[in-house]
């Protein structure tokens, strides 16, 4: 059973709790990108076996929108952030170097 | 290798079952292979079946990092049918539910085709117009479905409750020709009939890296050794971003898990499949009696082939609303596999960026039934290099063009 803290409220909330909203920190496209850019943004992924950053939503509770790094083979929670952040901070990325001194960072 | 036959039988009785022979070797890697492919799930063997069969190439390793079958193939709940709507599916799956029809005869291994129908029941009015749909538009395709009402909903499924508490039985999509068969020789019978034409299937081997040069494919890096290639497939399910990774391009694919349960055996008292995708669960018998269920995937991403606790309680209170009797069944079994999503919810069967590199994946939470046919457009592709008639809408260039084969409602529940 996956828990995240709600960054905002501060809820330990259940993952019944949460709707899942996919990989985290896309580069949003708009008018004049090329298709292939359009392709990257919508539909490749970086769908790794490690560390993922990934939105949620605190669907039953405060109703917003945050961020997470997780681990998708171990499931482990390397901590939330607001949804406002645009890169993974440097607690968070931190607390994954610790855990796992080979990471590279962000594929 | 000997043939299995009732002869057969008879004739190892006799002499104490002395002497059947391995149904598939245990060799060690060589060299080099004209085509090596990875994973040994249905899909890959089966490609390596028709690369031998259809095109004569014999130069060919399947490369597994656990046991054959142990993937999805050997976890899913076998529902074969090809009620598609789009016409690059329909083509796909019929082929291949056809092939079903005589891969015990061709692969001379009992699969246990069991053509016994599946109904797809509607329990919504919009549900109802949209297996309406299917239903014309498979008989434009070819494909046998009709639409039946609820009355027949019941005669075939006496079990069924057709006025649940939630969403009543208004109908259902009834695919007669559909069914299941044993997923666990659907591997074995492939394996088997690789092995026979001298390729090599080799376990226990997990592929680490890929090597190319100059934008070419050149050998694979395994835990048994680097092994040379002239081509390349990798068809590896729910592990395909991780192998693209390798050969260092990215796959519109996000890997979730997909569980299913079997309940303890009870007598006869279901001999179709049904699926309730509005409840979002669905239940078949199998021959030993078990109940056999499916329901939802996680939403998020992850390789832990284990699945939430809590869609399992989603799955069996959408079953007892429609199925009241198994309100006491108790649950023996409940496991998970790694299921590969697209955004249109339909495979990709191409090309890659990389030469000689080909992919096969993304048939998400329903590609058991489509082995055969996926094995046969797989193998044609890597033989000539492009794609055929079944593979050629399947390119992974689709994203970028806006051509979805969008089976998001086909797909329904998770099966
Ligand atoms: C619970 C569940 C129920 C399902 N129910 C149905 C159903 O009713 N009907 C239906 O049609 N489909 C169903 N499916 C989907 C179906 O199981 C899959 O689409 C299909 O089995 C995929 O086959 P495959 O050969 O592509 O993959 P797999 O059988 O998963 O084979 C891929 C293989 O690749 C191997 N591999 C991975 N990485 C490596 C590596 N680095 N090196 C070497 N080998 C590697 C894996 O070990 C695995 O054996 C279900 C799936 C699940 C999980
Ligand atoms: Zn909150």
């Amino acid at each position: 059973m996956l828990i995240l803290t709600c960054p905002y409220c501060g809820v330990e909330a259940d993952e019944t709790e949460l709707a899942p909203g996919g990989e985290a920190h896309l580069k949003r496209e708009t008018v004049g990108a090329s298709d292939e850019a359009f392709e990257d943004y919508l539909f490749r992924r970086e769908n790794p076996k490690g560390v993922h950053f990934e939105r949620w939503r605190h669907a039953y509770g405060c109703g917003k929108w945050f961020l997470a790094a997780r681990h998708t083979v171990t499931l482990e929670v390397y901590g939330t952030y607001p949804a406002q952040t645009p890169e993974p901070p440097k607690d968070i990325v931190a607390a994954i170097k610790k855990r796992l001194p080979e990471w590279e960072g962000r594929g | 290798m000997k043939r299995y036959s009732a002869f057969a039988i008879a004739r190892e009785a006799l002499r104490y079952h002395t002497g059947w022979e391995r149904a598939w070797g245990n060799p060690e890697p060589k060299k080099r292979y004209d085509v090596i492919v990875v994973g040994a799930g249905g899909h890959g063997l089966a490609t390596a079946f028709y690369l031998g069969k259809n095109f004569g190439i014999t130069n060919v390793a399947v490369i597994e990092k656990g046991w054959l079958g142990g993937g999805n193939t050997g976890r899913n709940t076998t529902i074969i049918r090809s009620n598609y709507l789009q016409d690059p599916s329909a083509a796909i799956y019929e082929k291949s539910r056809s092939l079903y029809e005589t891969m015990s005869q061709d692969l001379n291994m009992n699969v246990m085709f069991s053509p016994r129908g599946v109904i797809m029941l509607a329990q919504t009015h919009h549900e109802v117009r949209g297996y309406q749909r299917t239903a014309h538009a498979n008989a434009l395709q070819g494909v046998e479905t009709t639409f039946i009402g609820p009355e027949k909903v019941k005669e075939l499924v006496p079990i069924i409750n057709l006025d649940g508490p939630r969403y009543p039985v208004l109908g259902g999509l009834w695919q007669a020709r559909a069914g299941t068969a044993r997923h666990d020789a659907v591997a074995w019978g492939y394996a088997r009939a690789c092995t026979d034409m001298g390729m090599d299937i080799i376990q226990n081997c997990a592929v680490q890296g890929v090597e190319t040069e100059a934008g070419q494919v050149k050998a694979v890096n395994t835990s048994k050794g680097r092994i040379e290639c002239g081509k390349l497939a990798l068809v590896v399910a729910g592990h395909s971003s991780d192998l693209a990774e390798m050969a260092g391009f990215r796959l519109p694919v996000e890997s979730v898990a997909l569980q299913a349960l079997v309940s303890e055996p009870i007598k006869p008292c279901m001999d179709v499949v049904v699926m309730a995708n509005t409840v979002h669960g669905y239940m078949s018998q199998s021959d030993k009696g078990e109940m056999v269920i499916g329901g939802g995937t996680d939403g998020f991403n992850n390789y832990t082939q284990r699945g939430s606790f809590h869609h399992i309680e989603e799955t069996v209170r959408a079953l007892v609303e429609t199925f009241p009797m198994i309100s006491r069944l108790k649950m023996l079994r409940q496991w998970g596999g790694i299921v590969d999503m697209t955004g249109d919810r339909s495979p990709l069967i191409s090309k890659t960026p990389v030469g000689n590199i080909f992919v096969n994946c993304g048939w998400g939470t329903g590609g058991f039934k489509a082995i055969p046919g996926s094995g046969w457009a797989m193998a044609e592709l890597v033989a000539k290099g492009e794609p055929g008639p079944l593979a050629a809408d399947f390119g992974m260039e689709r994203f970028r063009e806006g051509r979805f084969i969008d089976e998001s409602v086909a797909a329904g529940v998770a099966h």
